[in-house]
Order: C-alpha cells, then structure tokens, then sequence
C-alpha cells in the first residue's frame, strides 16, 4: 500500500505526514507540486502548511500547481485523498470539496488539543472509528473557519457527508462546529484539525489521529 | 493598452474579520461614527491591446476561476482607460 503526501512551496507538515502514513501500515511517498506524477500511489495526503505563501487565498494557487490536476483526476476517479489543514483549503478551492475555509471569527491564530466527533465513519479515512466516537487531535490554524450556503450544509448533513464535528465550544467560528467534510462518494475528506500531529505519545495529545491512517490501508486492502 | 480593475469583495454574509479589525482600530485613533468596515481586494490588470468585449470576457473568467472564490466573494469588473 503506497500513500502519497504532497510537497507543495511552503507546506509545513509533509514530513509529520509521512511519518504517520508509515505509523498507519503503508509506504509513505514523497509527491512534489511541480510534478504531473502521482507515482503510482493508492492515496494522496495533502498536508498542512502555508502553500505558496497563502498568497492570494488559502489554498487558491496551490490549486493550480501541476500535480493538483493529477490529484484530482485520481480523486474523481475513486482514490481516496485526504486534505489536512491546508490541504483541506486546497481541496475546498479545487472544487472537490463543497465551501470553503475563511479567517477565524476571533482573529487569532489558534493552537490548541481538540475534542472532535467523528460523524461519519463511513469514508475511506475513518472507518477505523465508530460512529460518534470522540478524539482528541491538534488544531493549528489562523483560517479554519468552515463557511458555505445554506442548502449546502443542509445537504451535507443530510447526506453524512459532515465527517467531523468540534466538540467543547467552537474554536474557530465554522458554521455548525464543522471540522471536516467528505465528498458526495466518501473517498475526498478535508479535516481542518491535525491527525498526523496525534499518532504517538512521546509527543502530542495521545495517538487518536492514527485511525485516519489505518483507515485508509484496510479500505485500500477491502477495496 | 487598456488597464482593468477587478474589485473582489466578501459576500455580505460572509463574515469578515479583517473588516472588522479595522473597525475595531479605528476607534482607537480617534476615528468615531464608522458602523462597518468591509475588506476586499483590487486587481489591476494591464491588457495587451483593447479592452474588447472579448477580452473582458476573458477578465470575468479570470476573476471567476482564480482572483476570486464565488463560494465567499463576489467580484466586479470595470474598465479603466
């Protein structure tokens, strides 16, 4: 099982990524923006970070660097791509994923252990949870404010494809404490906390981001 | 040589805490009897050649695509000279 984790100018959390793809059972592959080369990979990470300087929007450039059109072809086709942070901003501005992801309401940057439900446990990153199970994750972010229009959170929930849920307050202002979305087909998820900063417990609040790694190798190994 | 300039905006329900801070600071300063601070960008953009009908086409697309996200901004464009 070979996941690929994207490095785009200015990603941050690239190596912690790979770190905790390995952690999860798979092959961790270096993937670089300026390539149209997915090397052959059976899922992709997008990773935290500030790609392309958040230069213009969050997200919005590094939308069009050379391997976003392979990541998402791959992700229309069914391969399961997981946006974390920053890689949910690009995933949200690359239309695979339906809103977007604004300042934080109170302004500030946080940095923070946070308690998220995992609402659906359906998608490729998160059957390895039970439903309604809560975890505690690293959130760190200054524009993790989730926002979209009305009948589009209506049918996210309506469909389950809200895939986690702050627990504990709302820490960044998102519209209905949203932490995570899935596309319609459940192989896309964007998570604005930090799985891959909770996989061991030398460092971190605990190891419960490491099911969204173990997830996707047993849908892989189902698939 | 025609230059263009593509204002983007936050749609008005879309909070916007930038406009916000500076509403905040204002206050501050002295400044009194401001009720709303919005903040948005400007885009200029100098065409090679006219501004046709067609090449403006091709700025709304521009705008559309990359200068905004319609999910949380709206643009305007206009011609300047």
């Amino acid at each position: 099982m070979r996941v690929g984790v994207v490095t785009f100018p200015g990603s941050l959390d690239d190596v912690d990524a790979r770190r905790a793809v390995r952690l999860g059972g798979a092959e961790a592959v270096p993937l670089w923006h300026g390539d149209h080369d997915l090397k052959g990979v059976d899922a992709v990470v997008l990773p935290g970070g500030f790609s392309y300087g958040d230069y213009l929007r969050c997200g919005a450039i590094a939308r069009f660097a050379p391997v976003m059109t392979e990541v998402v072809a791959a992700a229309q086709g069914g391969m399961p791509v997981l946006g974390i942070c920053n890689g949910f901003q690009i995933l949200c501005e690359s239309h695979l994923l339906p809103g977007a992801l604004i300042r934080n309401d109170h302004r500030k940057f946080g940095c923070l252990d946070q308690t998220v439900r995992i609402e659906s446990a359906t998608t490729a990153w998160t059957s390895a949870y039970a439903p309604d199970q809560e975890v505690t994750i690293v959130l760190k972010n200054g524009e993790g404010s989730y926002v979209a229009d009305l009948d589009t959170l209506d049918r996210l929930e309506g469909e389950g494809q809200v895939v986690a849920r702050y627990v504990g307050g709302n820490p960044n202002g998102s519209q209905r404490a949203i932490a995570g979305v899935s596309n319609a087909a459940g192989n896309v998820v964007g998570l604005m906390p930090h799985p891959e900063h909770a996989v061991e417990d030398l460092c971190g609040p605990g190891t419960d981001g490491l099911g969204f790694f173990t997830s996707v190798v047993a849908s892989l190994a189902s698939a | 040589m025609a230059r263009v300039v593509v204002d983007v905006m936050p749609k008005p329900e879309i909070l916007d805490p930038q406009g916000k801070a500076v509403q905040g600071a204002l206050p501050r300063l002295g400044f009194t009897g401001v009720s709303e601070v919005r903040q948005g960008k400007r885009f200029e953009l100098e065409l090679e050649g006219e501004a046709t009908d067609e090449r403006l086409a091709q700025v709304h697309e521009m705008a559309a695509t990359l200068l905004s996200n319609p999910v949380i901004e709206d643009y305007a464009v206009r011609v300047l000279s």
